[in-house]
């Protein structure tokens, strides 16, 4: 970096996060991440280069003016910060968190190409929970127009189109399946990566611009996409996710102890069963926990076993860790915590005690091969290498599915051969006038912030509809 | 900014649904340890149709539990709900008042019931606290003749035996200490019916995995379509966890979503057997510690009233 002209104001490395230490984190659910101090904020946001043409905006799903919020940081003006963070998006102390950056926003930021590009998440993150602390409201100027619009689901993709309809001035219903809002955010993941309270915090910041949130809803069961229409809904935004958990589908998959990440994060997450017996719903975790899988679920759910007691966590991936889909930081996190990585091997099958719970797996060791449909190296079994592993519970993160209640109760709207809701990608216009959708139901499972940003669009596209 | 101006263009059902705290509005005792609720959940009640099932959460820190629907009046709003206290909601449940409310009410959950029978003969069984009267009922109307089996371990544990008087042609009753009808298990009410040379066309049956399994063996050799509804470990009960899976002719099946309702013919019941002991160490302490502590704070706690989250 040196001899470049602009490094005065780069002022050294990033700034690193301070944390909880491996050692203590993997005994509480608390967050990781603490978050930076206004001291390191500014240090951090003084980084930027500010460009005159900045990449990083276009690397934003949901298009956060990040230069000017970065720049309102370095001037100590965080309400200013915020409230450009805020023009664009509704959710930002999740997306602080959560969002994977390093393949977004940060990824083509200028300094990137040195190494170390401005740790944009961070500095979002602290903008967001400093207005928190702060306790300053925002508001949004809203003339309310009257006509009312449905949307489906209180993921990310659900809350962020309600947020910016009602920023238009629609009366916005969200139904909520669960008993709770924040879909995957509440369910999926775990408390030390997304605080409820911080969830429950933007959820609020939702509400406050007038969207109400109708819980224990299933729209295909309770009611149905044309009963909304029926009752005064004038469009609605289909954001319910993927859904449904994938198997692996090998011999003794059923066997006791074996958990779809999905239900074991659900159990942790929104039942509170890490809390049992003060909370009802219950989860068994034994000594040596294995997981299937090599994204951010997969990591999630190791991390969680492990906090709930095991001795021994090993996550089984069929590509080399190169491949893995989970962000960079929730593997070094979870590598740091002990989680053992046994990477390009694949499990062939689950072996029972006499009582029907999982005893033992049997993997087969892979090498990569030639690069398949996704542009990664497909994993190709080695003949002979097959090995059996001792676990005796199994947590399995490949992936989701289509859930078919709303295709199946919403006639002549179009899904493709895997279950997924077809819509225009500029628009998420479906088969049926006014039906939008976006998120998971669309292009199967993918990023929180992808929802969000299939949200907006569909919100855009629903005005333009409706007006 | 809070607007507080609504769209009056909607109906009110749905407004009033969030008002709705799902009261208690009966309670009744059928038998020892088996109880009846009528519970106010007007969507529920509108759209439910034999076969499907709700969840309840009894107050915010409690598990969801599937239960099947015993009955339901759209009209009045009202679903009824029938349990066996056998575990620590249940249990909890069954301490509840008329007046209570009950924090969630989801459903109408799972596929309703298929029945493409018209003039046949239909025997529906249910062992133990099992509500089928929707089921018999749509058999009934469908033109079909009903022969109810109504089994329990001695006289007092059969319920619901008038209702299902009203919607069957015959009703069987069976109990394991002979204190009323047959001696011994539905089984065998439901042997004698085929012994008998009656032309059975269709079995509907519910109750413990073991019941449903034995049923399905009886039928299996007389190529008799065999209809069970089982009563699987569920979470979210929409899909999304897949604790409620179950082998069904060799295929992974999601009871909520694939069922309730599955061929009793292609069901591995001894997996299922097994899946439902994965808690049961959890559920027994959770029983003792609810036993343990005083009923009436127990009570008080789900009297008051929640927040949302």
């Amino acid at each position: 970096m040196e001899g470049n002209k602009k490094t005065v104001r780069m002022r050294g490395e990033r700034q690193p996060m301070p944390e909880q230490g491996p050692r203590e984190r993997i005994r509480n659910f608390n967050e990781v991440a603490l978050g930076y101090s206004e001291e390191q904020a500014i240090l951090e946001a003084q980084r930027c280069l500010n460009c005159k043409r900045p990449s990083c905006i276009a690397g934003c799903p949901v298009e956060i003016d990040i230069p000017a919020f970065i720049k309102a940081i370095s001037d100590k003006n965080f309400l200013e910060a915020i409230r450009v963070i805020r023009e664009k998006n509704d959710l930002p102390a999740i997306c602080g968190r959560v969002c994977p950056q390093e393949t977004q926003c940060e990824k083509v930021c200028v300094l990137a190409k040195k190494g170390s590009p401005v740790a944009i998440g961070r500095l979002e993150r602290f903008a967001a929970d400093w207005k928190a602390q702060a306790e300053i409201p925002i508001r949004h100027k809203i003339s309310p127009n009257g006509i009312a619009v449905a949307v489906v689901g209180s993921g990310p993709g659900g809350l962020i189109c309600a947020a910016d309809l009602a920023k238009m001035g629609y009366q916005v219903t969200i139904f909520e399946a669960l008993h709770a809002p924040g879909g995957v955010l509440r369910y999926g993941i775990p408390e030390f990566r997304l605080p409820k309270s911080i969830l429950q915090r933007e959820v609020k910041n939702v509400e406050s611009l007038g969207v109400e949130i109708r819980i224990g809803m299933v729209i295909g069961k309770t009611l149905t996409v044309p009963e909304l229409f029926s009752q005064g809904y004038r469009a609605v935004f289909i954001a319910t996710g993927a859904g449904a958990p994938n198997f692996l589908g090998i011999p003794g998959e059923n066997l006791n102890g074996i958990y779809s990440a999905n239900e074991f994060l659900t159990r942790v997450n929104l039942m509170n069963a890490y809390q049992f017996p003060e909370y009802d719903t219950p989860i068994r975790v034994d000594k040596r926990v294995a997981v299937m899988g090599g994204g951010n679920v997969a990591m999630d759910s190791a991390r969680t076993a492990l906090r709930l007691g095991a001795e021994e966590v090993s996550l089984i991936y069929r590509r080399s860790e190169a491949e893995m889909p989970a962000r960079q930081e929730e593997v070094q996190h979870a590598r740091e915590e002990g989680i053992i990585f046994h990477i390009l091997s694949n499990p062939l099958r689950f072996l029972s005690d006499n009582q029907g719970w999982v005893q033992a797996m049997e993997c087969i060791r892979m090498e990569l091969g030639e690069p398949d449909q996704s542009g990664r190296r497909r994993p190709v079994p080695i003949s002979g290498s097959e090995f059996i592993m001792e676990v005796d519970t199994v947590i399995i993160a490949i992936g989701t599915s289509a859930n078919p209640i709303i295709a199946h109760s919403t006639p002549g709207l179009k899904i493709n051969g895997r279950g997924y809701i077809i819509v225009d990608p500029k628009t998420g216009q479906t088969s049926l006038p006014g039906v939008y959708a976006g998120g998971d139901i669309v292009t199967g499972a993918a990023t929180v912030i992808e929802a969000m940003g299939a949200g907006k669009i569909s919100a855009r596209a629903i005005d333009r509809h409706l007006r | 900014m809070i607007i507080k101006q609504r769209c009056g263009i909607i109906t009110r059902m749905v407004k009033e649904e969030v008002k709705v705290m799902h009261r208690i509005l009966e309670k009744e005792t059928l038998a020892s340890g088996i109880k009846a609720m009528i519970i106010e959940a007007p969507l529920v009640a509108r759209k439910v149709k034999p076969g499907q099932f709700i969840i309840l959460r009894i107050h915010e820190k409690g598990e969801r539990i599937p239960l099947t629907v015993a009955q339901f009046n759209p009209e009045k709003g009202t679903v009824r709900i029938v349990f066996q206290e056998v575990g620590k909601t249940t249990e909890h449940l069954g301490t509840l008042k008329p007046g209570d409310t009950l924090r969630d009410f989801i459903g109408p959950l799972g596929l309703p019931m298929e029945i493409n029978l018209h003039g046949g003969r239909v025997v529906c069984i249910a062992g133990g606290a099992v509500p089928i009267f929707l089921e018999a009922k749509a058999y009934k109307k469908a033109g079909n003749e009903v022969l109810t089996i109504l089994g329990a371990r001695t006289q007092e544990l059969i319920i619901l035996e008038k209702e299902m008087r009203e919607v069957s042609d015959k009703v069987y009753i069976t109990t394991d200490d002979g204190t009323y009808g047959i001696k011994g298990f539905v089984t065998e009410a439901l042997k004698r019916i085929i012994a008998e040379g009656s032309n059975v066309s269709e079995v509907f049956a519910v109750g413990p995995i073991p019941m449903m399994k034995a049923v399905s063996e009886i039928t299996r050799p007389y190529g008799i379509k065999t209809l069970v509804s089982l009563n699987s470990i569920m979470v979210d009960g929409t899909g999304m966890c897949g604790t409620c899976r179950v082998t069904v002719g060799g295929n992974m099946k999601f009871t909520c979503v694939d069922g309730p309702t599955f061929d009793g013919h292609q069901v591995d019941f001894d997996e299922l057997a097994l899946r439902q002991k994965r808690f049961l160490a959890q559920e027994k302490l959770s029983l003792e510690l609810f036993r343990g502590k005083c009923k009436k704070e127990a009570v008080v706690e789900s009297r008051r009233p929640t927040k949302e989250s």
